[in-house]
This record gives structure tokens, sequence and C-alpha cells, in this order.
């Protein structure tokens, strides 16, 4: 009973945080969708899917997320183990950079990719504008930073010593990789993999813009049924066929997930320069940094134009409001705004994050317990795979009136943005935590003490690393969130993105100017939070 | 007491960082606590879409006659917008939206979602008024025609004349050098698919799209995807010499006392952006107020450089380069705003059969 | 053969092991012995091939192997927990290495192997549901299983308790013995490696202070230092040490090292002395004894005989439990 109890009561303010403002408004705007005419009518959500053009959509949205989601696992992979496991300088700048991505407004990378394989760009010649590869690309862009902190957390805290016992038998560094290291590393692989896809899955600027058209996903097909149809029974068929699909997913990376005690390293050894063998991985960060770094070269260089000259006017105008710009905040107070929230989005998914974590990985004593444990593993990752347009209209018309009447909260963007960040968190954390032994917990339990001293004496101190890396992941999704935050953004004080999709969307060369410059302010700060957050060590938690 | 002490020491420091630097949202003042006397409502909240912009001398201007908190409410384009206002109309968002504009506005109307006020137009806005729409639910506040844009430099530098008519863009003299947004995804796109079914007829524009397609234009997704990217006047230096964008567009690529581009004022359509009280606004009064604001010269004035529109009040005075450049249709084509309603997402489909084969 | 010439490892230029050289015939088991963070891992590793010497050679058979990966080496390395393969069943893992080679009749020597060390009936098994004393064998069965060139064992029973230990430490021997398998253990425990090698070097802040028959090193211990760990009680110097010296009919040494068990109740010894403390064991009484010209050592009686403290006593030496080590 004790135990059920303590289930209950750690999970109680997550599951209340996830009904509210997810369960709640999804289920909100599905259900609009099931009443046609003022009464329910669910043949015509059953009918949409039988649509052709649906089946399309679906088949597009599949093989496409698929695609992406192996080849940033496969570019991710050796980059982890360059920047995790060996030592060398700039590791830190290299890190964080890579992570930049992840933050940067689609209409501004989309505009910064274009423009290098547009017809008239220097990649123009390989006819890639508009095509699947450049979408695929393009979601590879955004997503393998996921791949690279996530899995590089994991091999970072991984015991050396399997490895380092298989190489003594004669297995060759491929050999270890693929029968020690990899097996070690499916559940942070699995969890990396199974975020990047539904990320994919439900990328929309990414696909509009770099496909020019030609292709739809089910993500874009919701927007655009929501927003400009208000065809609320086709999209709610299709936000069905989403959550089915990702409970489909989640089902099948839970089974591949679990395996039998991953090794963790009580001591991590300090890392060794990289060698001749760690080519794989050189090369692999080389093309990551050069699909990373070109859009992001090409995004800066145009910030500095002004005209035909080169100039730091972009840079200049940021501060300003007013003047001839039509812009209600200057950048720079967007940027305080941005961060602001960000920091509440951060503190909101670790902490929900955290409890998350630590009801999945307890030890389960019954079959029961143990189903119930991956269930809620499994709940919370579902935020990730429903359309942030879904959610959005939800949010206007189910917290509408008390207990719940929020819908003019300023905590609403950044509650939507834990989130969105909440699955990135608890992935991060899971694979790390459920490789903590028992029997330290009941150690420390039997000197006296309580459950959650227990918990800051042992597991914090060997979660540490992944949680700042789980952190970077709930800061940088914060900063650079548009969908749901557009949706929620008061005018008063829109964030960045929302200031830098304002600046793009309208004529003048100065607008353009100033949008690319706020993108590079707004990589910048991203890329110095994330150093930041990688030079905070254990020792300040871990000495108590 | 120990455990929850070890917690607090691992959390307080960070709290109180956190703090004191005043990175959190928490503790902001919130402009949204409800009014606390019913009778006597002391605020007026303005739903609108994301590009809505006014200078904020002209915002304390409008408190302080009011006496008026102005909250104001921004997401989203014109589309999420209405939706919104349809999803809502319960319990509405505000007092007053701005935004919907005629492409959009018979399903905000269908629905419900407006009170009649009829304010007091300036001169020259009474044409702008939306046709149907005899309960004046909706009002007129600006108005921004979307047409073809040729680049001029780029002509003159190819001795080639620049195109005048829809037509001559589906003419292979001006093969590949087209570009505009999709009409599924960008509202200039879609103004221009109803360009075309205003010039062609319900059952002659898809055979026009056709050609289109056939001779080379290239559809990107959003308005800055063809404006900054594949427009040789935009701000990446495109190759296409011919971009869908708006009359005020020529007006922002003045350099040396000329402007390098021009609009073709044979292809435009024209979007009107309406104003209204919401049916059940908890401020009505405020609400009307409101829309007299945005009627009033002061606004109408600032409206073109703010919000990148035309007034409709004829009697103020533009800007001294959209005086000069931005020259505006006189003629625009229309398609009647309940037909729209009625076929959007029917035009759409056939639209996206026609552009994607 | 195995050879170590002046071997220096470093981490991050704080030096681990200083200038080693060693020899290490085929066919013989050789025991590393010292204290924690004498260096003797990092030996251990670098011999492996998981470090780089900062300076020094590390030999097979007169061959440099500095260019030579740990893969190449045809070493085996067992590690203190075994660091078995969890995810893999016990057969797979002591099979991981002939798959590695794709051996054939992998599953006939495996059998073989896991009946080397009595572990028939396991195969099946995954790791974790297996005690400490058998992950072990496993670790062994899978170390031994391609016969490697050199066997290289980290400490393998000290995560054991001690019945086990000495159990497993005889299998061992007798294991690699039989195997005829070249081998070199690291730990810190002299009962593990008396019981274990034929070979013992002694290690202390990063050096070999001390290499040879174990027997001999046993007898004549490098130092005092090297004495004590070794397992003697005591070890007495100047006038003390002559006594004692003359007392056992030795010839006479600056100091000599005692075992606890060296001094035992006699009454016809040539020592005298009073007993300052008595305590009984299973098989014998364990005394504390002030000696006339010597002072406190240890010294034993037989069970039945009931020293008090206070009692006069005499002792006989046992000259085979006295060591005389060199000089610091």
């Amino acid at each position: 009973m004790r135990r059920a109890f303590e289930l209950a009561g750690l999970s109680a303010l997550p599951l209340a945080v996830l009904g509210v403002f997810f369960v709640l408004p999804v289920s909100g705007m599905v259900s609009e969708g099931f009443v046609a005419d003022g009464r329910f009518d669910p043949g015509g959500v059953l009918e949409v899917l039988g649509r052709p053009r649906v089946h399309r959509v679906v088949w597009f949205t599949v093989w496409s997320s698929t695609v992406a989601t192996l080849v940033a696992v496969l570019l991710g992979l050796p980059v982890a183990h360059l920047l995790h496991r060996r030592r060398f300088p700039g590791r830190g700048v290299l890190r964080s950079l890579l992570l930049v991505p992840f933050v940067l407004p689609t209409v501004v990378v989309g505009v910064a990719f274009r423009e290098l394989i547009g017809e008239s760009g220097p990649l123009g010649f390989l006819g890639l504008d508009g095509s699947a590869v450049a979408i695929v690309a393009g979601l590879v862009f955004f997503n393998v930073a996921v791949v690279i902190r996530a899995v590089g957390a994991a091999w970072e805290s991984l015991d050396p010593r399997p490895a380092e016992a298989a190489a003594a038998l004669g297995a060759s560094p491929a050999q270890v990789l693929l029968t020690v290291t990899l097996p070690a590393l499916r559940p942070a692989i699995v969890s990396a993999a199974s975020v990047v896809f539904l990320f994919c899955a439900t990328a929309f600027g990414v696909v509009l813009t770099l496909g020019g058209l030609r292709y739809s996903s089910v993500e874009t097909e919701i927007y655009l049924l929501t927003t400009n149809l208000l065809d609320l029974q086709a999209a709610a068929a299709l936000s069905i066929l989403q959550l089915l699909a990702i409970t489909g997913l989640l089902v099948v990376t839970g089974r591949l997930r679990a395996v039998p005690d991953p090794a963790l390293a009580r001591s991590v050894r300090r890392a060794p320069r990289p060698s001749r063998g760690d080519w794989p991985g050189v090369v692999a960060t080389g093309l990551v940094l050069l699909l990373v770094g070109a859009p992001l070269a090409a995004l800066a260089l145009g910030s500095l134009r002004v005209g035909d000259a080169w100039s730091l006017g972009n840079y200049r105008a940021l501060t300003g409001a007013g003047s001839q710009h039509a812009l209600l905040v200057s950048v720079t107070d967007a940027l305080v705004t941005s961060l602001r929230t960000a920091v509440d989005a951060t503190w909101m998914s670790l902490s929900l994050g955290l409890l998350v974590t630590v009801v999945v990985t307890r030890r389960s004593r019954s079959r029961t317990e143990r189903r119930v444990r991956g269930l809620l593993d499994g709940l919370f990752m579902l935020p990730l795979g429903v359309s942030a347009v879904t959610l959005g209209f939800g949010f206007l018309i189910t917290l509408d009136r008390p207990p719940v009447d929020l819908r003019d909260s300023p905590l609403l963007v950044p509650i939507a943005q834990a989130l969105v960040a909440l699955p990135l968190v608890v992935r991060t954390l899971v694979p790390v935590l459920g490789g903590v032994d028992d029997r330290q917990r009941q150690a420390a339990a039997s000197l006296g003490a309580g459950p959650l001293r227990t918990f800051a004496t042992v597991e914090l101190p060997l979660v540490w690393r992944p949680l700042t890396a789980a952190a970077g992941f709930a800061f940088a999704v914060s900063l650079g969130e548009f969908g749901a935050t557009s949706f929620l953004a008061r005018e008063d004080h829109p964030t960045l993105p929302i200031v830098i999709f304002h600046l793009i969307g309208h004529p003048g060369a100065m607008n353009y100017g100033m949008s690319l410059a706020a993108s590079v302010v707004l990589a910048a700060t991203t890329a110095l939070v994330m150093l930041a957050v990688d030079r905070l060590r254990v020792s300040s938690v871990g000495a108590f | 007491m120990r455990p929850i002490h070890a917690l607090t020491h691992a959390l307080a420091p960070l709290a109180l960082a956190l703090a004191a630097a005043g990175c959190s949202t928490i503790g902001d003042d919130s402009s949204s606590s409800a009014p606390d006397d019913a009778t006597k409502p002391t605020r007026v909240v303005l739903v609108t879409h994301e590009s809505f912009s006014l200078p904020k001398p002209l915002i304390k201007q409008f408190e302080q006659a009011s006496g008026l908190d102005l909250v104001v409410r921004a997401t989203g384009d014109a589309g999420i917008l209405t939706n919104k206002l349809v999803l809502t109309k319960d319990d509405p968002l505000g007092d007053v939206a701005f935004g919907v504009d005629n492409t959009f506005a018979s399903r905000a109307l269908d629905a419900g979602v407006f009170a009649p006020y009829d304010a007091a137009l300036p001169d020259g806005a009474e044409e702008y008024r939306l046709p149907g729409d005899d309960e004046h639910g909706l009002t007129p506040v600006d108005d921004a025609s979307v047409c073809v844009n040729v680049d001029d430099t780029w002509f003159a530098d190819h001795d080639l004349a620049p195109p005048r008519t829809l037509d001559d863009l589906a003419d292979p003299a001006y093969r590949d050098l087209f570009v505009t947004p999709g009409a599924a995804t960008s509202s200039p796109g879609m103004a221009f698919l109803l360009t075309t079914i205003a010039a062609y007829g319900e059952d002659g524009w898809q055979d026009y799209w056709t050609k289109l397609m056939d001779n080379g234009v290239k559809l990107t997704a959003g308005w800055s995807d063809a404006y900054e990217v594949d427009f040789t006047q935009g701000g990446g230096h495109g190759d296409r010499p011919i971009v869908l964008s708006y009359d005020s567009s020529p007006a922002f690529t003045v350099s040396g006392g000329t402007s390098s581009t021009s609009a073709l004022l044979d292809t435009c359509f024209r979007q009107v952006e309406y104003a209204g009280v919401l049916d059940g606004a908890a401020n009505p009064d405020g609400a009307e107020q409101l829309v007299d604001f945005l009627l009033s010269p002061e606004v109408q004035a600032a409206l073109p450089e703010s919000m990148y529109v035309f007034p409709v009040d004829s009697s103020v005075k533009l800007p001294a380069e959209w005086a000069r450049f931005a020259e505006q249709p006189s003629d625009p084509y229309e398609v009647d705003p309940g037909a729209i309603g009625e076929h959007r997402d029917e035009w759409l489909r056939e639209w996206s059969d026609v552009t994607s084969r | 053969m195995l050879t170590l010439d002046r071997l220096t490892v470093a981490y991050d230029g704080e030096p681990a092991v200083v200038d080693a050289s060693l020899d290490l015939d085929d066919g013989h088991v050789l025991a590393v012995l010292g204290p924690s963070g004498s260096g003797k891992s990092t030996l251990l590793r670098a011999i492996a091939g998981l470090e780089p010497p900062s300076s020094g050679r590390i030999c097979w058979d007169g061959a440099d192997l500095a260019r030579v990966p740990t893969h190449k080496r045809g070493f085996a390395l067992m590690f203190q927990d075994g660091q078995l393969f969890n995810h893999l069943t016990v057969a797979r893992n002591v099979g991981y290495a002939l798959r590695l080679r794709r051996a054939p009749g992998t599953a006939e020597r495996v059998a073989e192997l896991l009946a080397l060390v009595g572990l028939e009936g396991y195969a099946d098994r995954l790791p974790t549901t297996l005690s400490g004393g058998e992950r072990q064998r496993v670790a062994l069965a899978r170390s031994l299983a391609v016969s490697p060139r050199l066997l290289l064992l980290d400490e393998p029973l000290s995560a054991l308790d001690a019945g086990l230990r000495e159990r497993l430490a005889s299998d061992l021997r007798g294991i690699l013995r039989s195997a005829g398998t070249t081998a070199l253990m690291v730990t810190h425990d002299q009962e593990e490696a008396y019981a274990v090698a034929d070979r013992l070097a002694v290690m202390r802040e990063g050096r070999i202070v001390q290499q040879g028959d174990i027997g001999e090193v046993w007898r004549a211990p490098a130092d005092p230092e090297t004495a004590l760990f070794l397992g003697y009680a005591r070890v007495l110097e100047g006038s003390a040490a002559a006594t004692l010296l003359r007392a056992a009919g030795h010839p006479p040494a600056e100091a000599v090292a005692v075992r606890r068990s060296a001094l035992v109740v006699d009454q016809h010894g040539p020592l005298r002395g009073l007993v300052v403390s008595a305590r009984a064991t299973p098989e014998l009484i364990r005394l504390v004894v002030d000696v006339d010209g010597v002072g406190e050592v240890d010294a034993i009686a037989r069970l039945g005989t009931h020293p008090a403290p206070g009692d006069p006593v005499r002792l006989g030496v046992d000259p085979g439990r006295l060591a005389t080590p060199g000089r610091r």
C-alpha cells in the first residue's frame, strides 16, 4: 500500500499538469471535430481517414521522419563519441555550437538554407530546392543535436571497462562498438531516436519552407485544416491518427529500450585526447559542422550586409523599437522576455521531469506496478507528437473558465514550452537514473537517509551531468519554440522568435537584415547559455 | 525535517539566484487581472493578428482619453485570428477584434462573432464596406492590395519589357521568372488565387494555373520565402524578377530617389482589414470607443508605417515615399466574400491538384 | 616472454608508474603486489595497451608492443568485478572472443571452459543472476577461451568473501597451471598473491621495489616497508635485532623482520620476558610479550597453557619465520 501511495503521490503533480495543459485542451479540440451540426458524428472523422490525400500525407510523414531520424542517429553517434569521450581544446564551444540550430526559428533557417540551395545559391546546382532531400537535410539540421547531446551524456557516464575487457579479448574497436558499447547505449539511442522521430514527424516550418509546397506532412495538413479551412473534423481525424501513431511508437521503443542493467560508471576516468582511431568521429563532426555551419554562416554573413556594403547597422537597429520600423518592442527587450520565459520553462520541465523520471525508474515489485510505471513513461511523451495548432486552439476553448481560467495568464507560454521540453528531459534522465544500482539507494536508506536525502545524495550526483544536458535542452526548446508560443505570446511581451518572424514577414531591406541579425543574436545567446550550463559541475550539489 | 533540509540546500541557491537576477516571468505584473468592478470596466481588450502594431504614444493617448487600459492580444495571422474568434464565440477573448479581412470575413459573420456597430466612417471609407454585411458587424480600417511586383532594374538590364497582365505571366518570354507564395499556406498567396478566379472565372482559372505551372512558376510556402529568397530585389538576392507582393512594396525598394520595383496594377486583389465589436464583449462601450479610435485621423495616418497598409480615410496624408512609389490599383479584382467562404475548401483542393500535377 | 624496460606511465604529467622493469617467462604466474595507489593497476592497463607509456618499452618476445593496439596483443584482461557483458548470456560471454575469431566448435569449447571453472549448466543464465564468485568464474572462463599469450588479472578475487576467495584462489592456481597460462595478476592481498603466483613483484609509489621467486622475496624483503607489507608483524632494529638474531642462531644484521608466530613459548627458550596481553584463537594463544633486551613483540603459545598478563615466560625462536630485510 505504501508503495502505491508513494507512486500516486510522486506522479500527482506531473499528471495534474499534463491533464490540465495537455489532455484537456487536446481532447477539447478533438471533440469539436466529432460534433457536426450540434450532434455527435464520428462517421465524418472516419471518412476523412479514407481520403487518398490523407494516405499520401501520412506516408510522406512516416518515411521522411524515418530517414531523417536514421541519418541523425548515424551522424550523431560518432559526434557524440568525439565530443563526450574525447578531450580537446574547444570541445565545449563545439558542443554548445551544435545545439544552436535547435533553437533557431524555422522561418529564418529556412531562408538561410534556401539561400544556399536555392536556384541562385552556391549549392543551387544540386537542384535540392523544394526536394525531399532538402526536407530531410533540414530535419537533420534541426535534430542532430538531440542525438549528440542525449547519447553523449549517456556515453559519458558509461563504464569504460566492459569495452576494455572486450578489447583485451581481441575485439577490434569496431567490434567493441557493435558488441559492447552500442548494446549498453541502446536505451539512450532509442530514447533519442524516438524523440527525434517525433520532432521530425511534427516538423512544420521545415516541410513547408524547404519542400516548396510539393510535400505535406500530417502536421502541415493539420495546420492548414485548422487555421485556413477550419475543417475541424478532418483535423481531429489527423490528430487522432497522430496520437495513435505515437502510442504505437512508444510501445515499440519501450520494448527496444528495455535492456538488463545498463552499466553506469561510479567514477568517470578523464577522457583521452583523440587519436587516429577516432577518424569516424572527426569526419562525422566535420560533416555535421558543415551541415549546421553553412546555413548559420549564411545567416551571419547576411546579417552583416546593409545594401551592398558590410556594416553593423542591422545590429545597431536591434536596440531601437520605434524609428521607422514598426516593432512594438526592441529586439533586446524581446531577448530579455525570451530568456526569462526560458528560465521558467526550464525549471518547470526539470522539476516535472525529475518527478516523472523518479516514478518511472523505481524498481517495480509487481507486474501491475511495472505496467503503471511504463504507462506513465509513455504518457509524458505525448505532447511531442501533437500539433502545436491543436494544443494552441485547445488552450483557448478549454482553459477559459474557473478553476482553470488561464487563457490570459503570462505563465501559459512557459508552461506550454515546458510541456514540449518535458519528453526531452525525461528521455535524457531515464536511461541514467534507470542505471542507478538499487542497492546504493538501499545503502543510503539503511544509513538513515530519508527518501529525499537518498535522492539528493545518491541519485542527484549521478544524474547531474544528464541533468545539465536536460536543462540545456529545455532552455533551448523554450528559446526557440515558435508554434505554441505564437498562439499564446502576448503582444506587449513577445519572445525573440516571434519578433524575428514579425520582421522577416514584412517588406523592406532593413527588416530583412534585422531579422537575420536578431537570429544571430538568438543563436549566440543560445550558444553562450549552453556553454555556461556545460561548465556547471557536480561539486556544488554533490558535496553535501 | 532533514530530507527537506537537504533539498532546500540544493535548490535554495538556485532559487535565490533566479530571483536576484529577475530571470523569471513569475511576479510580473499581470495585466490580465479581471476588472474588479463589473459595472465599471477599467480596460478594453483588443484581439488581433501578429502584424498589429501602433506607435506607443498613440496608444497612451487613447488610454488617457478613454480612461481605459488597452490590452492587446496579438497572435497568428488573419486566418488563425478568425478561427480563434469562431471557436471562442461563446466566451470571447476580448472586446474588439481587428484584422479579419474580406477573405475570412464571411466565416466570422456567419458564426455570429460580431455585434452590430455602425461607426461613423471617415471620408472615402464607405467603398471598403464588406458587401453583404448589412448589419454593420465589421468596420473597414485599412486596405492593402496584393499585386504582382516586378524588378524594373532587372528587366532594363535584360532588355526585356516587364510583364503587365496576368496573361503575360503565362507567356514563354517570362518563363521561370515568376515566384509566388502558395495559396494554401499564405494569405497573399490565397489573394492571388482569388485574383485569378475573379479574372478567369470559376471554371477558367484552373487552365490558367496549368499554363502558369507549365511556364515555370515557382511556389513557396510563405511571402518571405518568395520575396526575400527568390526575388531579385529581396534580401537574399534571388534570381526571379517577378514576385507576388503588395501594392505598397515599391515604397521599400527606394534608393537614390527611384524605386527599383513596381507593382502591376492590373493584377491586384484588394484585401480590406476590418475591426468589429465582439458579441458578448465584457466592455461593449469601450469596444466602440476603440473602433472609433482605429478610424481616427491619427491612427489612420500611422497605419502605413506601422502596419504597411493603406488607410481607408482618403483625406489622410501618406508618407512621402508611399505617396510617390506606392500606387494603389483603381480597379482591383474582387470576389464576393460569401463565395469565398463557401468555396475556399473546394478551390484550395483544386488548386493543390493543379499545382502538384 | 613479457619484458618491461624502464616503463613510465603518467596521467596528465603525474607519473603513476616510474621506471618499471620486469621480466615474466612463459608459463609463470607473476603477482604484482602493492597497496592501493601504488600504480599497479596502471601498470596492468599499460601492458594491456589501455594506457600509452610516457617512456620505456613493453615487449613480447623481444618485439616492442608500442604500435600494437589492445585487441591485437593477444592478451586477455580480467577485471576485479568481472565486467561481464550484462546483455549477453553466460555462454555468449564465454564464447565472445571465439565468435570474434569465428573459431569453429565454439559451443564445445564453451562447454569445456564452463566445466573447467565448475559452472556446468549455467550457459543460459544472465550475468545479473549470478553470485560474485560465479561471475568471476565466468570472467575467467571468458578470458581463457582463446588461450591468451598473457592473462592479465586485476584484483581477480578481492571482491569476494574470505572463504570463497581462498577456494577460488587455489582453483585459479590449478586452472592456470594446467592450462600452462602465462599470467600477471595485480593484487594488494599477500595471501592471494601467495596462493596463486610463483613470481612476485612488489610495487610502491609507482616503482617496482623488488621482484623474484615468491619464496625468495618472502625470505628477504628488500626493505623494512616491504617486509611489513608482505605480512611481517614488526621490524626490529639495532640491539633488539641483534639480541633476537643471536637467540635464533643467525648472523647479526642491522634489522630483522618478525612474523607473528616467530616467537614460541618454550620453557627452555633463550629469551625471557613478561606477558603484556594474551588472546585465545581456535588454534593457539596469541601473546604480546615484553622481552628483555628486545622490547614488545608478538608470540604464540599452545592451547591449554594459560599465560596471563604479568606472568614471566621464556621464549624460543623459529629461525624460518625471521627475515633480514635490506636497508632503506
